[in-house]
């Protein structure tokens, strides 16, 4: 099947199976490995994207229902070269450790934020709840948050 | 010295690829003509293989090979060592003896291919009765797993014990009081978010063999694949690229492993395995199931005399632990604790059943958890027994600094601590007694809160190579440092981080030494051809003996600095005193080097004394003299509803001493960790089986772990104990809040409890696991039965 | 990562369109809505259709309107849309309680409610609270439209009357006009499918209540529904000690089962416990019709 997705801004058309998996989709056939994937049942949120600026897990999508949609991954967080607040919130709060989450959780941040400026603490717990994290406990992935939404252009 | 190479918490320099999305894992890793793989796996628990058809998936278009124990066999692979010198099925040939166990390997052109391939094989399989209660492992009659051991009569691996039994019983009969429980550690998975995989290169006309694999010990997989495959280890590199998580998951060498080298030197192509999250839960290693019987003597005014305890290990189907050799229930016998006892013995049996193998991972600190957690029980029950405030029992039994260093009945010598302090901090951070009050105020109004304590000695950073070992390779670790004429340095380390910041936290140890901005340190690290040999990062080794390693390298650079910068001064060696990160002249201080200056010197045509080489660069292999013994006092608050049995964690205090820290910020997020490990395990996590084998903990749907809802924001607290045998008196901490964090929860909720009569109840603490408690009908949390 | 077997695609320009592709495909078709049920069962090959029907395209299918005093929820409405709507939290605080505690919030942007009901997991959680508020489904097929209550719609786990070319396109919802209502349920963690839940809808003229609806979720109630714990209530004072008496009938009627999720007999407590503290909820929730009006 024939589909045409824009990523990032940019369009892409390709001949995919109907079967396969909007996250594969994105890694193998465009070459974006940063968003990543944990699960076989759509718990652990590591393939978050924006699907129409939706967060969504890419997992339990397949490729030909993005398509003639607008996706945004990890790599188009960044304008221009600069980073978005929310990547340098986790930079300076140390909200990541091996950096396997961090793609989802900073694509559902911003979305976050988009929405709520000031979120409460339990309020990014809540928009978080959906991705597991390994390494921080949550901790310093909730300060980070905070953090970008305090310094949000 | 400047602010900017002083230790202290600085950001990562790791973060700058992650937060762009651009780590690079090993599903990230395409080579060209790169092929899939995939396993087929058992259904069964226990059953003769009678037959293994692979017709139907050879004939598919897009499948390039299909390997079978069969196969492997004939090439001496279907059996590998274990890291416990048992072995382990590759691909298994008479009998599958575990759900999961690997039976067949497909190649592929793709990904999905390789999938599909595996419902084209058939396998026809003999059920067997499955061993899968461990309690019931060592019955006359149960059902041997390793038939294939010769003389393996039933299914005992080992009895171990540790301590002195006659003076332990002598005290235990001696007592006033004695306590006993029964509690089980049940099987839980670390389950790193990135699942473990191999890509693996066979080059035929050079006979080079590359692996990018999800790897914790990089050299010690080597010589191991080296041994196994025949491949020479000059000729073998090991690439440990980013990791997404570890947490002792990616220590063991797997079959997948195996399959897809196996299958690149069929194929004459690159193969990539990577295994889906339910094999990962249901294949890889486990961490505890422990079933332990612990037993406390005291005198009535709560003096603690002595500890005792019986272990049930459940080692799965292969004993492939990863402990020191001379270990095989790893460091159970610190379960002394933190106290002063007169005396104490263990034993620990180990049995083979029919389900995954493994038992030492998941920051366990090889089974300190499991010991952590059977002493801290026991001490929280005695409190019970006595009618004594848990805070006040212990501390009037806590080690006193003046005892170190302290050995232990079971031949522990603890470096450093001080443990009273580091409880009194807690108690503060907690406003213990306010807790207290409202606990009262609460059950008064019918209302359930708990607060649990926990206060743990870990020994980490293993470990002295005269009686440490891994399959015969010392626990020994290297670092090689070279300064740059331009004054910018390289170290390369063998450990291998997988999220804990090495980039950042050695360069910082290096600055410390040298005078050096981290940003002028770059750290090497995962890759067999350009770093030194060692055994890898886990059991908090990494900053205890690879970090000891990288500074005494770092000093030996500094010492042969030295002498450079003599011979530029015109001075004596001894004239010179390092001070604010560079040589000066002794009462001259005007006169000043930094290692920048003295490299290009070095480098240059400046004469140099005798005997004294034009480089800036060392190396050094450092043979830990002990352990070192981080400690921590926990808090647990928690809010129970006894109407539905759930459990709520309030809040979460912990203080930490692992000596000096060199990233406070890292430590801490280390720590954070942990406590959700506690949360997770003491509520929710465990790999449940039932009566046929199946393993009921096979996907994130019923193996749970914490999302940010079941964590508060955690209360950290610091003392600082220096180890007085590590170089800059760091002890190591990566595992510390998961060894000493589920047993504060537990003990929280037990605490709740205590007007409903309920005295113990076992991980993890559901909701109908809470309710069941109260109502005096406890569920067993390992075995669903029908 | 698991993957799906092959499969084919569709994809519908219509709801006539999707019923002549169900009809042509016969049973080896599915309805592809948010495909968060069934993309998951395909992942794992417990369900492998032939055909999947995307109507993801047919946002005429998404939509909440007040009309003719019932709330109107297009079947392709996604969980997030419900629990945003300021409209649904006034006058259905049940579908607001239980979509708070639905899988999780990223999972909710693009699952949608007539694929939850049509997947007809028993442990899905609309499923009681429609039926506690005694809707009806609209479903359009070759033979036109039909109804059916909420309470018929199910006919065993995974098993619900749509027919093999029928689409669910609306759910219908009687506005609570002064009723209360509330849901609650037991995970063992945040997104977790529930151990048990329970929802509640009732109308109290003074202090007698005049009408209620029960739904349990996870623990075998026959058709989500607790019909004889509600046959108790009517009629009854919205006391303590008869809200805890319908707690227990409802207990008495589910037949809870026995998994890794908890025993049957918690399942049963939970039963019982879950609806007197819904009840006691929906009952703080209501606007009491004065009595003599």
């Amino acid at each position: 099947m024939k589909v045409t997705v824009t990523v990032n801004g940019v369009e892409h058309a390709r001949d995919v199976e109907p079967r396969l998996l909007l996250v594969h989709f994105l890694r193998d056939d465009l070459g974006l490995t940063g968003t990543h994937w944990g699960c076989d049942t759509s718990n652990c949120g590591a393939c978050v994207v924006w699907l129409d600026e939706l967060p969504v897990k890419s997992c339990t999508v397949l490729a030909v229902m993005a398509d003639g949609r607008r996706i945004q991954t990890v790599e188009g967080l960044a304008r221009d070269g600069r980073l978005d607040p929310v990547q340098q919130g986790f930079a300076a709060c140390h909200g990541l450790q091996c950096g396997f989450c961090t793609p989802g959780m900073m694509l559902t941040a911003r979305w976050l934020l988009d929405r709520d400026p000031c979120p409460t603490p339990e309020r990014v717990r809540e928009a978080i709840s959906g991705q597991i994290c390994r390494c921080t406990g949550y901790e310093n992935i909730v300060k980070s948050i905070l953090w970008a939404a305090s310094h949000d252009g | 010295m400047t602010a900017d190479h002083a230790y202290g918490p600085r950001a990562r320099k790791e973060d700058a690829r992650f937060i762009r999305g651009q780590g690079t894992y090993v599903d990230d890793i395409t080579l060209p003509g790169m092929l899939y793989g995939a396993i087929l796996r058992s259904p069964l628990a226990h059953a003769r293989i009678l037959s293994v058809d692979v017709t139907a998936a050879l004939g598919h278009p897009m499948v390039e090979a299909v390997l079978t124990g069969a196969d492997l066999a004939r090439r001496g692979l279907a059996w590998m060592p274990t890291l416990t010198g048992d072995v382990q099925a590759v691909l298994a040939t008479d009998k599958v003896r575990f759900q999961g166990q690997e039976v067949a390997f497909v190649v592929a052109r793709d990904r999905y291919t390789a999938r599909d391939a595996l419902e084209l094989i058939t396998v026809e399989y003999e059920s067997l009765p499955p061993v899968i209660d461990a309690t019931t492992a060592l019955d006359p009659g149960a059902p041997v797993v390793r038939d294939d051991i010769p003389g393996q009569a039933g299914n005992r691996i080992f009895d171990w014990a540790a301590g002195d039994r006659a003076a332990t019983d002598a005290t235990f009969a001696a007592a006033d009081v004695t306590v006993g429980c029964d509690m089980i550690y049940p099987r839980s998975h670390p389950a790193p978010l990135e699942t473990c995989g191999i890509v693996a290169d066979m080059e035929a006309v050079s006979g080079r063999l590359t692996l990018w694999c999800t790897s914790q010990a990089p050299h010690a997989h080597r010589t191991l694949f080296a041994m196994v495959t025949g491949v020479p280890e000059h000729k073998l590199r090991i690439v440990s690229p980013d990791l997404g998580g570890g947490f002792g998951n990616k220590v063991p060498v797997y079959p997948g492993y195996l399959c897809a080298i196996a299958g690149s030197m069929v194929t004459g192509r690159p193969v990539k395995w990577v295994e889906d999250r339910s094999e990962n839960l249901m294949s890889t290693t486990f961490a505890r199931d422990y079933h332990m019987h612990g037993e406390i003597a005291a005198t009535r005014d709560g003096r603690i005399l002595g500890l005792r305890a019986r272990v049930l290990a459940d080692h799965g189907a292969f004993n492939a632990v990863a402990v020191p050799t001379r270990y095989p229930a790893g460091f159970f016998h610190i379960f002394t604790g933190s106290y002063d006892l007169q005396a104490a013995f263990c034993e620990v049996t180990g049995v083979y059943t029919n389900k995954a193998p493994g038992g030492v991972a998941y920051s366990c600190s090889f089974r300190i958890t499991e010991a952590v957690y059977l002493v801290e029980r026991l001490v929280d029950l005695l409190a019970r027994e006595l009618g004594l405030d848990p805070a006040q029992l212990r501390l009037r039994n806590l080690l006193q600094p003046e005892q170190f260093p302290y050995t232990c009945p079971t031949g522990w010598q603890y470096d450093s601590g001080d443990y009273p302090r580091a409880l009194a901090l807690a108690l503060d951070i907690a406003g213990y007694d306010d807790l207290r009050r409202e606990q009262a105020d609460r059950r008064a109004r019918g209302e359930y809160m708990g607060i649990g304590l926990s206060f743990f000695t870990e020994g980490v950073g293993a470990g002295p190579r005269e009686h440490m070992d891994i399959l015969g390779l010392g626990m020994a670790d290297g670092a090689d440092l070279r300064v740059h004429p331009t004054g910018k340095a390289v170290l390369a380390i063998s450990v291998q981080t997988q999220g804990q910041g090495h980039e950042t936290t050695f360069a910082q140890l290096v600055g410390h030494e040298l005078g050096l901005s981290p940003d002028d340190v770059d750290v090497v690290h995962g890759d067999t051809d350009r770093t030194p040999f060692g055994l890898g990062t886990y059991g908090s080794r990494s900053t205890a003996v690879s970090g000891a390693a990288a500074v005494m390298a770092a000093r030996k650079v500094r010492e042969r600095a030295r002498l450079v910068a003599a011979a530029m001064l015109e001075v004596a060696a001894d004239d010179l005193e390092w001070t604010s990160g560079q040589w000066r002249v002794r009462g001259d201080p005007e006169q000043a080097l930094g290692i920048a200056e003295i490299a290009m010197a070095a480098h240059s045509s400046l004469r140099l004394p005798a005997g004294v080489e034009g480089h800036l660069d060392a190396s050094a292999v450092y043979n830990p003299p002990n352990l070192t013994f981080p400690f921590g006092a926990y808090i647990c608050v928690t809010d129970v509803d006894p109407g539905t049995g759930e459990v709520r964690v309030r809040r979460f205090i912990a203080v930490d001493d692992c000596g000096v820290r060199i990233n406070p910020m890292i430590v801490e997020g280390q720590l954070h960790r942990g406590l959700a490990d506690g949360i997770g395990m003491a509520l929710m996590q465990a790999i449940v089986f039932d009566q046929a084998g199946n393993c009921l903990g096979g996907s994130f749907m019923d193996y749970l772990l914490p999302t940010a809802m079941e964590c508060p924001s955690f209360e950290l607290g610091a003392t600082v104990t220096p180890s007085p045998h590590h170089p800059v008196g760091a002890k190591g901490v990566g595992e510390s809040a998961t060894v000493g964090s589920p047993v504060a929860v537990v003990n929280s909720v037990v605490d709740a409890l205590a007007p409903f009569g309920v005295v113990h109840a076992d991980m993890p603490l559901t909701p109908a696991s809470v309710w069941r408690a109260i109502q005096g009908r406890p569920l067993r949390p390992d075995l669903v039965r029908d | 990562m698991q993957v799906p077997a092959q499969v084919e695609y569709e994809r519908a320009a219509s709801v006539e369109h999707a019923i002549t592709l169900l009809r042509r495909y016969g049973p080896a078709a599915r309805i592809l809505a948010g495909g968060h049920s069934l993309i998951p069962m395909m992942k794992l090959r417990l369900v492998q259709p032939d055909v999947l029907i995307d109507i993801n395209g047919l946002t005429s299918l998404c939509y909440l309107n007040l009309a003719d005093g019932q709330l109107r929820i297009g079947a392709l409405t996604r969980h997030a849309q419900l629990l945003e709507s300021r409209l649904v939290g006034e006058q259905f605080a049940i579908l607001h309680d239980a979509e708070r505690v639905i899988a999780d919030p990223i999972v909710r942007n693009w699952g949608t409610i007539g694929g939850s009901l049509c997947q007809a997991d028993p442990s899905e959680d609309l499923s009681a609270a429609f039926a506690a508020l005694k809707g009806t489904m609209i479903m359009d097929g070759p033979d036109g439209t039909r109804e059916v209550s909420a309470r018929e719609f199910h006919t065993g786990p995974y098993e619900t009357v749509v027919g093999p070319a029928e689409v669910l396109t609306e759910i219908r919802l009687p506005l609570l006009d002064g009723g209360g209502s509330a849901y609650l349920k037991v995970a063992r963690r945040a997104g977790d499918w529930p151990v048990g839940a329970a929802g509640a809808a009732v109308w109290l003229a003074g202090e007698v209540i005049t009408e209620a609806g029960i739904g349990l979720t996870a623990l075998g109630a026959t058709h989500f529904a607790a019909a004889e714990a509600e046959d108790y209530l009517r009629g009854k004072p919205a006391s303590a000690e008869h809200l805890a008496r319908a707690g227990q009938i409802a207990a008495e009627n589910c037949r809870p089962v026995s998994d890794q999720r908890g025993p049957a007999d918690y399942k049963r407590h939970l039963a019982s416990e879950l609806t007197s503290r819904v009840l006691r909820q929906a009952v703080s929730r209501a606007r009491p019709i004065r009595p003599g009006r």
